[in-house]
């Protein structure tokens, strides 16, 4: 039932395209500074990278209206910034800084935005799915047409959680758009050696809600298999499961010494990388050249060096300030 | 109703028309957890309301804690004021994940910018037979966490009126029923509404000791008050109504007058909000002591089946009587 991007590549616009590309080029450019940043001790605590996943993030969100919510888990600095959360926000947030779209108290795993209806930014595995059928309910009993967006791994699916939730959501029609990364590993633990059935998407349809594995290294069936799915989850007829088979690339977060799997496994999976192969797809057809490449990567440089000078310009919130936020400080919230 | 205004009701009652009334008043309300609809609620809280209001807004889920609390939470976040029920203080623990991780860390966590109007109701306590895994009182471990507001409405106008406030404010909020109170039946207002939800209450006053409880102990120690008057001792009864935030002057105003304090408190000794209550008394009011605190807390063990081992494991009136005729008669 996967759908297969070569059928579109042909028809594929050359600005969508490059677009695509570019959302990718960006979030990678941005992760890769993130580590250099944290090797150099500016941002600390848990880091975890999405890249070798960026394909999901960019495919997913181009399926999403401004008005619809997105849930996502702690790796969740491409769908952040997907998302139009200002880089400047997230970097100053890894920082620490009162600046950050958190006030510097979430860090890494917890970017929150009410403009953008981001939801976190949730480090709790499987935590986040609850949230997203409320979410969801909320829309349903206001007779709202928007959306959810639910992003988790393939670790979450072990935990009680995924089931009340896949359950519940099935049987009460919510509009949520569930979106599984299986990177085929929680923290370290091999998918195979995690679960007794290994295709996610099978355990969704058993809740009775259409659900269908997809190339999750392939932005074109990414954004297909999205744009096909938020449109079932508009229509009204309940959720919709997308399992996007992707993979990681770096550590699971910067104290990983990788010990569970072998090089050459990564090195196999990198001939996938989903910006390499899309890169030489649209060269191949004409579309990408050396100067627009380099135009995209230097849009994305001077992206992150601002959003580096606003984070090391940021300030830190006073102590004083430490209990704040615990209760609302308004009735009227 | 009566001539004074007043009709007759019981706490159940009581807690079904602040339901009720919240329903109403709120078209954002609604009710939802394990059988609270075509059941009529596992305590017969909600019978009637789904004939009233309907499966949307009294709305029956599967048995998922976790789940059914955290969509009461997405829901707060997506501006409605859900209740939800949980049937008992036990099984609110396979929700513990939402209510610690998420409802109480959210707002503080994204830096101010989600707040979480949210209100889960349980029933808590022993006494029922009901053994080891249906009658504890947590409420003072979830007392121990913030971000969360716990209430503990013993009296018929408490159980009639914290709920309205409890929805009216933007934060979670735990509302624990002690199980042996719902057929309590007593006077109240016909016109019981809205009662504030951040102030213990003086339910007895006395000068001779302070007996601070809340919840299922209340009319336990306001009944060993009464026979601790007969025999000569003037106890003062505190009800703390709200363990977080906790009102620690209406308690340290009581001890400075009495000079002497007792705790009353279901809950285990170990760890408990006694032991909070105590240490804010010591930081507090230390010099205004003449005795030590003392405490009458469950035993430290599971809740038993058999009824004379419950009866043992719990604070009693009798226990209570006892205890302070004995503090008092060492040291009066």
């Amino acid at each position: 039932m996967a759908l297969q991007a070569d059928t579109v590549a042909a028809n594929l616009d050359g600005e969508h395209a490059l677009g695509l590309l570019r959302e990718m080029i960006r979030i990678r450019r941005f992760e890769e500074k993130c580590a250099e940043l944290y090797s150099a001790s500016k941002i600390r605590g848990f880091l975890h990278l999405y890249i070798g996943e960026e394909a999901v993030a960019v495919g997913t969100m181009r399926a999403l209206t401004p008005d619809d919510n997105i849930v996502a888990t702690y790796r969740e600095h491409g769908h952040a910034l997907l998302r139009g959360i200002p880089a400047e926000s997230i970097m100053a947030e890894m920082f620490g800084k009162q600046q950050g779209c958190s006030r510097g108290r979430g860090g890494s795993m917890h970017l929150f935005d009410a403009k953008t209806r981001f939801f976190g930014g949730n480090a709790i595995v499987g935590g986040g799915l609850p949230l997203a059928i409320g979410l969801a309910l909320a829309d349903q009993l206001a007779h709202r047409s928007r959306i959810t967006a639910c992003f988790f791994g393939d670790g979450a699916v072990a935990e009680g959680e995924f089931h009340e939730t896949m359950n519940l959501a099935a049987l009460w029609k919510l509009p949520v758009l569930f979106c599984c990364e299986n990177n085929l590993y929680g923290m370290g633990t091999a998918l195979q050696r995690a679960e007794s059935e290994t295709d996610l998407s099978l355990k969704a349809t058993s809740y009775e809600m259409p659900a269908w594995p997809v190339d999750g290294m392939d932005v074109v069936a990414c954004e297909q298999a999205a744009q096909r799915g938020a449109l079932a989850v508009r229509g009204g007829e309940g959720p919709c499961f997308l399992e996007f088979r992707t993979y990681r690339f770096r550590a699971h977060s910067m104290y990983d010494p990788q010990l569970y799997r072998t090089k050459a496994e990564v090195e196999d999976w990198k001939k996938h990388d989903p910006i390499a192969t899309f890169q030489e797809k649209l060269r191949a057809e004409g579309i990408l050249d050396d100067g627009a490449l380099k135009g995209i990567e230097d849009e994305a440089a001077a992206e992150i060096e601002k959003a580096i000078a606003f984070a090391e310009a940021g300030t830190l919130e006073p102590v004083e300030d430490l209990t704040r936020f615990v209760y609302s400080e308004s009735k009227s919230q | 109703m009566s001539a004074n205004g007043t009709i007759k009701i019981t706490y159940r009652e009581a807690m079904r028309q602040a339901i009720r009334d919240a329903m109403i008043r709120d078209q954002r309300v609604f009710l939802m957890g394990e059988d609270v609809g075509r059941y009529g609620g596992c305590y017969a809280v909600s019978k009637g309301l789904l004939e009233e209001f309907g499966p949307e807004r009294i709305r029956d889920t599967p048995l998922s804690e976790s789940a059914f609390v955290g969509a009461g939470i997405g829901a707060a976040l997506g501006g409605m004021r859900p209740i939800v029920e949980i049937m008992t203080v036990n099984f609110s623990l396979l929700a513990l994940d939402q209510i610690m991780n998420n409802a109480a860390t959210i707002l503080h966590m994204s830096g101010g910018q989600f707040n979480i109007p949210l209100v889960i109701r349980m029933c808590t306590g022993a006494g029922r037979q009901l053994a080891a895994q249906h009658s504890h009182s947590l409420e003072g471990w979830y007392a121990h966490i913030p971000g969360i507001k716990v209430l503990t409405p013993a009296t018929l106008e408490d159980a009639r009126g914290m709920l309205w406030t409890a929805l009216e404010d933007p934060d979670p909020v735990l509302i624990f029923e002690h199980g042996t109170l719902y057929n309590m039946e007593g006077e109240m207002a016909a016109d019981a509404g809205p009662v504030e939800i951040s102030k213990a209450v003086i339910r007895r006053a006395g000068t001779d000791v302070s007996l601070i409880t809340y919840g299922g102990t209340l009319f336990k120690t306001l009944q060993a008050a009464e026979q601790l008057a007969a025999s000569g001792i003037d106890a003062e009864v505190v009800d703390l109504r709200t363990l977080r935030p906790l009102d620690t002057d209406t308690t340290l105003d009581s001890v400075t007058r009495t000079h002497r304090a007792v705790i009353v408190d279901e809950g285990w000794r170990s760890g408990s909000i006694s032991a909070e209550i105590s240490a804010r008394i010591m930081e507090g009011a230390f010099y205004e002591l003449d005795l030590p605190v003392q405490r009458i807390c469950s035993a430290e063990a599971p809740i038993p089946y058999a009824k004379h081992l419950e009866d043992a494991a719990v604070p009693q009136a009798a226990t209570i009587f006892e205890s302070v005729t004995r503090l008092m008669g060492a040291h009066g």
